[in-house]
């Protein structure tokens, strides 16, 4: 199935949501290269392999998915790819520039979500997306704009700390997207959502993605990295198991869904 | 330039919103200036009594230079020589409401005081006995052949607010700087701002710059109104020449302290740890640095170990900007000092760096 028979089956936008607010894709820079290449990235903490040889590549204009058990290596991976950690071993490349060491101008082109919301201390929302805004040079205009495109103009007076989880988890992604960045990093964007929201972040995302620019994200959510993802990579012990357009593979495999594929793959017992 | 006044921005409005470090850092010290500086308002001079019973010829009969001279240190309660009176003014000295009675038989002047307060008693004693002999002086008839002229060092008008208005200054600067840099760095680091911000386009320099902006601003916020408070006339400040010399040495001194609070932040893993941490410094610190309290009667070790604070130099030299009419030569050796202090413990603080709590 294609991506544009998926967006077919998918709801209208709500209003609070419709795709003007995102930039029209005539301004998304041309696509040249992949917009990341990793080759054999290798992390360890102590005892821990966390990633273990990750290599990848992720087209431009590409959704992707990382899927994983608890303790897979998601994270770290995502820590890598963005240029948060150092790795061991292997290096990465975002958008043509290697991620490590830190480049700013590399920086400005992309947007991250980490897995525990970041936020300055004792800021309302407002305050704390007009603080990024302005670390990217981006009007208050455009983040005022941001908040409600997550609908939190309501709460943009309110303390960091009295946003519900929910709410911060969509304040964070705000925070994240407010620059246009032509390449995005989620980390489970979507866990702690209602429907509602989590319906109206895949829109955003969506429509983000129509607009030409590369997401990638982890999530715990079959459904979401079947209706999102282009492509998702599984991942267990900080390996890629397989990677592939979700359906397909499961078809390939011969599963009736993604999840049974996923686990055929990690296997039923807990995780750390 | 933007993400440098949006950092200091969030900075300010971070502090200004935590109602416990606002009183600590900012209302605590001012606290401690307008109660001090009421309670040892009228020590500087110290009035001694002396009481007379009966004629004293040598005090009857003093010069009025003399008199008018003795006005500020001495008063003399005369009573007349009768048993009763001098029963009662032995009694008042016993009980500390004089500090010694005086008496004349014959050619004899006695003095007697109290052993229970030396000093006043030496005082007195000294006094006395100046009287004395200036008038021995001028029964020869002759000018005396030696005078001694004596005056205090300090600017006879010193008060205690000349010295604890530098001295409680310095403490805040010091809490300011220590507690700021100090709590910043690690609530930073645990709620994940400093990896957020890695992942920005913003420089180093923005972030710390931002950070010695506020608190620059913030000392100086202080420094005003601590100037303005011991100024008033209940306190009377008496500022002396070059009393902005002040604002360089604060500065400086913010950027001594604000590297401690860093080397703290970089050290502590938790906000309780870091409060630990800067009060363990802070602390004794000010005691040792004169502080709240001149270190002159102190013995030799304590001055020793206060000559490598950074805060005994800060106030040092603000007191002897502020109260003593010093100068540049007063001022430049401590800016220097606490600028090199500051470079050597930033330097440590980035050995000992860390993004986040893992
Ligand atoms: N900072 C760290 N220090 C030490 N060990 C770490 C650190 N971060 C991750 N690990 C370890 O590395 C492994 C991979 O962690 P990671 O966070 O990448 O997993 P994940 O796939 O994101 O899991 P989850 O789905 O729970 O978010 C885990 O075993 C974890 O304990
Ligand atoms: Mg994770």
């Amino acid at each position: 199935m294609t991506r544009r028979d998926r967006n077919a089956r998918l709801p209208p936008y709500p209003p609070a949501m419709s795709p003007r607010t995102i930039t029209d894709p005539g301004t998304a820079p041309r696509h040249t290269g992949p917009a990341i290449t990793a080759e054999c990235l290798r992390k360890r903490y102590g005892e821990t392999q966390a990633v273990d040889g990750v290599s990848l590549e992720v087209e431009r204009g590409e959704f992707y998915g990382i899927l994983g058990p608890n303790g897979a290596g998601k994270t770290t991976t995502m820590e890598l790819l963005e240029g948060l950690r150092r790795p061991d071993e292997g290096h990465a490349r975002l958008l043509g520039t290697a991620s490590w060491p830190r480049d700013p101008a590399l920086l400005r082109r992309i947007g991250v979500q980490l897995q525990a919301s970041a936020f300055f201390e004792r800021l309302t929302a407002r305050e704390q997306i007009r603080t990024f805004a302005a670390l990217y040079g981006i009007s208050e205009a455009r983040a005022d704009e941001m908040l409600e495109t997550v609908g939190l103009t309501e709460k943009a007076g309110t303390r960091e700390d009295k946003l519900s989880g929910g709410q911060a988890q969509r304040l964070s992604l705000a925070c994240a997207l407010v620059h246009d960045p032509e390449l995005v990093f989620l980390d489970e964007p979507t866990t702690g959502l209602d429907p509602q929201a989590r319906r109206n972040l895949w829109d955003l995302l969506r429509s983000s993605n129509a607009a030409g620019r590369t997401v990638v994200l982890t999530t715990h959510s079959m459904d979401e990295a079947e209706t999102l993802c282009d492509r998702v990579a599984v991942m267990d012990h900080g390996r890629v198991l397989r990677v592939g357009p979700p359906r397909a593979m499961a078809e390939e495999a011969g599963v009736d869904s993604l999840e049974d594929l996923f686990l055929q793959l990690t296997g039923r017992e807990y995780r750390e | 330039m933007r993400a440098f006044v949006s950092l200091s921005l969030a900075m300010a409005r971070g502090l200004l919103r935590d109602r416990a470090a606002v009183f600590f850092t900012l209302i605590f010290p001012l606290m401690f200036l307008m109660l001090f500086g009421a309670l040892f308002k009228d020590q500087g001079v110290e009035q001694s009594t002396l009481v007379q019973v009966g004629d004293v010829r040598v005090l009857d009969t003093m010069p009025h230079k003399t008199r008018a001279q003795l006005r500020d240190v001495l008063t003399i309660e005369k009573t007349d020589g009768s048993a009763a009176a001098r029963r009662q003014a032995l009694e008042k000295v016993r009980e500390g409401d004089a500090d010694g009675v005086v008496l004349q038989h014959g050619g004899k002047v006695e003095l007697r005081y109290s052993a229970a307060d030396q000093v006043r008693s030496g005082t007195v004693q000294g006094v006395l006995d100046s009287i004395v002999q200036q008038a021995n002086q001028r029964a020869t008839g002759q000018p005396p052949a030696y005078a001694l002229g004596s005056t205090a060092v300090e600017d006879e008008s010193v008060k205690p607010i000349q010295f604890l208005t530098p001295g409680l200054l310095g403490w805040a600067v010091a809490m300011g700087g220590v507690f700021g840099a100090a709590f910043n760095l690690v609530s930073w680091r645990r709620k994940r701002i400093l990896r957020r911000l890695w992942l920005a386009p913003v420089a180093a320099r923005s972030v710390i710059g931002a950070r010695v902006g506020v608190n620059l601003v913030m000392a100086f916020a202080q420094t005003a109104v601590f100037l303005l408070i011991a100024s008033l006339p209940y306190y009377g400040l008496q500022l002396t020449g070059q009393w902005w010399l002040s604002l360089p040495l604060v500065a400086c001194g913010t950027l001594a302290f604000l590297s401690i609070g860093l080397l703290v932040g970089s050290f502590a893993k938790t906000e309780e740890a870091a409060n630990g941490l800067a009060q363990i410094i802070i602390l004794p610190m000010a005691f040792l640095s004169g502080s709240f309290f001149p270190l002159e009667g102190a013995p030799q070790w304590v001055r020793t170990i206060s000559d490598v604070l950074p805060l005994k130099h800060l106030v040092a030299a603000m007191e002897a900007v502020l109260s003593r009419g010093g100068s540049w030569g007063d001022a430049l050796p401590v800016m220097g000092g606490l600028l090199l202090f500051a470079a050597v413990l930033t330097l440590l603080a980035s050995r000992l760096f860390r993004w986040d709590a893992a």
